[in-house]
């Protein structure tokens, strides 16, 4: 395959990351996406909006976030020097408000009177209704009724910032019936509603919008090991559900080929088992929500169940420009079971104070298989997009501990 | 040039002076047998022309009615290729009633574009309506179906009636579907005026019949649509009929195709007194 000269030039006009990503949406829908993207366009241009998110950024949601290099953790593993980007010290605990505030700059300026959102673990969901609370819009949430159940604290927290959280029964009640439900709920309200997707997928310009506002995590990342190696990591590691806090590490590097870039998705009770959430491992290129990418589906198409200990990577499909990176070789993809998560997620509390959410858990996984096998002086820089506060009853559950 | 059946059926609608009915009925529900036995008693029952939908995991722009329809017929082991065999079963009986199918294009990529556009045409399938699939991707599937000499029928929307008409109208064919409100199927139904306009704007820019759907529940409705548009569309109303008839286990109790036709032939009844 012919090597581009950038990696970073996608998505074409009409939305496609080779033959990935485009914008399969019905025709209510179009002129909206159209819109968006036009209103998209002429924001990038304008200073003031990138102002007015520089300003909130620093002042609301904390960035820059530190570069913290894990020492006692890279003592233990005996390897590579590990760093962490550390995201999940943002406001709202992920580095999911990024996207958000970018969106809700964009849906004001827009004129838009309400906001929707979708949400896997919540933590989508909790960063929308944050800003929605503080922009004093209207906020509804979709979340599949089992995602509800499971992730009780951030269906709280979400009503406490005044958003209505709207529980999805429709097919299995997890992540992609929400958006299934999202869509519905914009079909019919086009005209005031703006849609905040919470990961780097959908249909176009939303990959590369969600992209763009995430890139700050890698942009800071590659000033910040500058300064602190005086060179460029040898290795970045994210963990991938649809893939936005990856995307955000990877993009600002994809050109600098020196750097190896892994992603790590969730391998559930393991590929083999058929209950994972590894659409490039474990599925094939398919058409849903607006973009066309890896899937997890069965022979006549449909599309299946995605299985993950972790809600935010519990999603039968992947942001279109991983599966474009993953088809030209760019970014290896690599992938760690629910257990594997688990020991990670209880090692990082005990050796380094920090307790993870359970998606860079799965990141961290990789990074404690591959860092023993590196020199001492090579440097792997892991994105920590999420604190675990959230998971602690999953865990426990798991563990067979009763709180 | 010969006309389709899609076409010759419009024709014939035009010569008799009335509006058409188009039923919505998903393939497979609630299973294989008695969905082939409705939708063999569909012509009979007054329906013009039958639309299929094709069951699909994850119907984005379908409310509950057909969304739980369509995950009934996944539940007994309906797929795409059963799909065109019900469609082959149905044609060996019926040469005039055209058969639309509707759905969404991940199972069709899945099967390969080529070969279920070749399938479908020897299983008698006239054309498709696929929801997901906009203009600017015609060149996956609506091209390709239009150079098998197949039809590819698009939906328009409030929000199309404006500078996207001319795209939506390029590449489609056999008719429009006019969407006469903004939402999911199965909602609300537009007044009678706002959808005169809107036909009226679409047919000062295309020659196409032009069918109005969603929100139809009543042979009065239904005939206060074909007063406006060429022909009227039925969907979650007769699968919310079909409904009625299912015990707790989501299968047919007796009595149910009986019921579902009975209510097409109300529909029909509307549709046929209507500009009379």
């Amino acid at each position: 395959m012919e090597t581009p000269n950038s990696y970073k030039n996608g998505p074409d006009e009409r939305g496609h990351f080779g033959i990935f990503g485009g914008r399969y949406v019905a025709e209510t829908l179009m002129p909206l996406v159209l819109e968006v993207e036009k209103a998209y366009k002429t924001a990038q241009a304008d200073s003031s909006f990138q102002g007015d998110y520089d300003y909130y950024a620093k002042n609301y949601v904390g960035r820059p976030s530190p570069l913290y290099f894990a020492e006692r953790l890279t003592r233990e593993l005996g390897g590579a020097k590990v760093y962490f980007k550390r995201d999940e010290l943002n406001h709202t605990g992920s580095h999911k408000a990024n996207n958000v505030l970018g969106q809700i700059l964009l849906a004001r300026r827009m004129g838009k009177k309400r906001i929707i959102a979708e949400t896997g673990a919540g933590q989508h969901g909790v960063a929308t209704a944050t800003f929605c609370a503080l922009f004093n819009l209207p906020c509804v949430v979709y979340m599949g009724a089992t995602d509800i159940a499971r992730q009780a604290p951030n269906v709280f927290r979400m009503k406490l910032l005044g958003a209505e959280v709207i529980s999805v029964k429709s097919g299995t009640g997890t992540l992609k019936d929400a958006m299934n439900d999202a869509l519905r709920d914009w079909v019919a309200n086009v005209e005031e509603t703006f849609y905040i997707i919470g990961t780097a997928a959908g249909p176009h310009p939303y990959p590369m919008m969600v992209r763009d506002f995430q890139s700050i995590i890698g942009r800071e990342a590659r000033e910040q090991i500058l300064e602190a190696e005086g060179r460029l990591p040898d290795q970045l590691v994210a963990c991938i559900g649809g893939g936005s806090n990856a995307i955000g590490l990877f993009y600002p590097f994809l050109d600098d080929k020196e750097v190896a870039i892994t992603g790590v998705e969730a391998a559930g009770h393991g590929v083999d088992s058929g209950e994972h959430a590894a659409s490039l491992t474990g599925g094939k290129p398919g058409v849903l929500h607006g973009n066309r990418t890896f899937l997890l589906q069965n022979e006549d198409g449909q599309i299946t169940d995605a299985h993950s200990i972790s809600a935010g990577l519990d999603y039968p499909g992947i942001g279109p420009e991983h599966s474009w990176l993953h088809s030209m070789g760019r970014v290896d993809y690599a992938s760690a079971t629910d257990s594997e998560a688990l020991d990670a997620f209880q090692m990082l509390s005990k050796i380094e104070g920090i307790i993870p959410a359970l998606e860079p858990a799965h990141a961290l996984a990789h990074v404690c298989k591959i860092a023993p096998k590196m020199d001492k002086e090579k440097i792997i820089l892991m994105n920590l997009c999420g604190r675990g506060d959230k998971d602690i009853f999953t865990v426990a559950e798991a563990l067979g501990v009763k709180i | 040039m010969s006309l389709s059946r899609l076409e010759k059926r419009f024709a014939n609608l035009r010569a008799e002076g009335r509006g058409g009915l188009v039923t919505f009925l998903t393939a497979g529900d609630p299973d294989l047998a008695t969905s082939l036995e409705i939708v063999k008693g569909l012509p009979a029952a007054g329906a013009d022309v039958i639309e299929l939908g094709m069951p699909f995991s994850d119907p984005m722009a379908d409310g509950p009615a057909i969304q739980a329809s369509s995950l009934r017929a996944l539940k007994q082991g309906m797929s795409l290729r059963k799909t065109l065999d019900l469609v082959r079963s149905f044609r060996a009986e019926n040469q005039d009633t055209p058969v639309i199918l509707m759905g969404y294009y991940n199972p069709i990529y899945i099967y390969g574009v080529e070969t279920f556009l070749s399938d479908a045409k020897a299983a008698g399938v006239d054309g498709f309506i696929i929801v997901d699939l906009p203009p600017e991707h015609d060149d996956e599937f609506c091209l390709p179906a239009l150079a098998q000499g197949l039809h590819f029928i698009r939906l328009t929307t409030p929000t199309t009636v404006g500078e996207r008409l001319p795209k939506v109208l390029n590449n489609t064919s056999g008719f429009l579907y006019y969407v006469s409100i903004l939402g999911i199927t199965g909602t609300a139904a537009a007044a009678q005026d706002v959808v005169r306009d809107a036909v009226a704007t679409i047919k000062a820019q295309t020659d196409l019949p032009v069918a109005v759907g969603f929100g139809i529940r009543t042979a009065e409705q239904a005939a206060r649509t074909v007063e406006v548009a060429d022909a009227a569309v039925v969907g979650s109303a007769i699968i919310d009929k079909l409904k009625e008839y299912l015990d707790e286990n989501n299968r047919p109790k007796p009595g149910l195709t009986q019921a579902v036709l009975d209510y097409v032939r109300t529909l029909s009844e509307g549709v046929r007194s209507a500009r009379g």
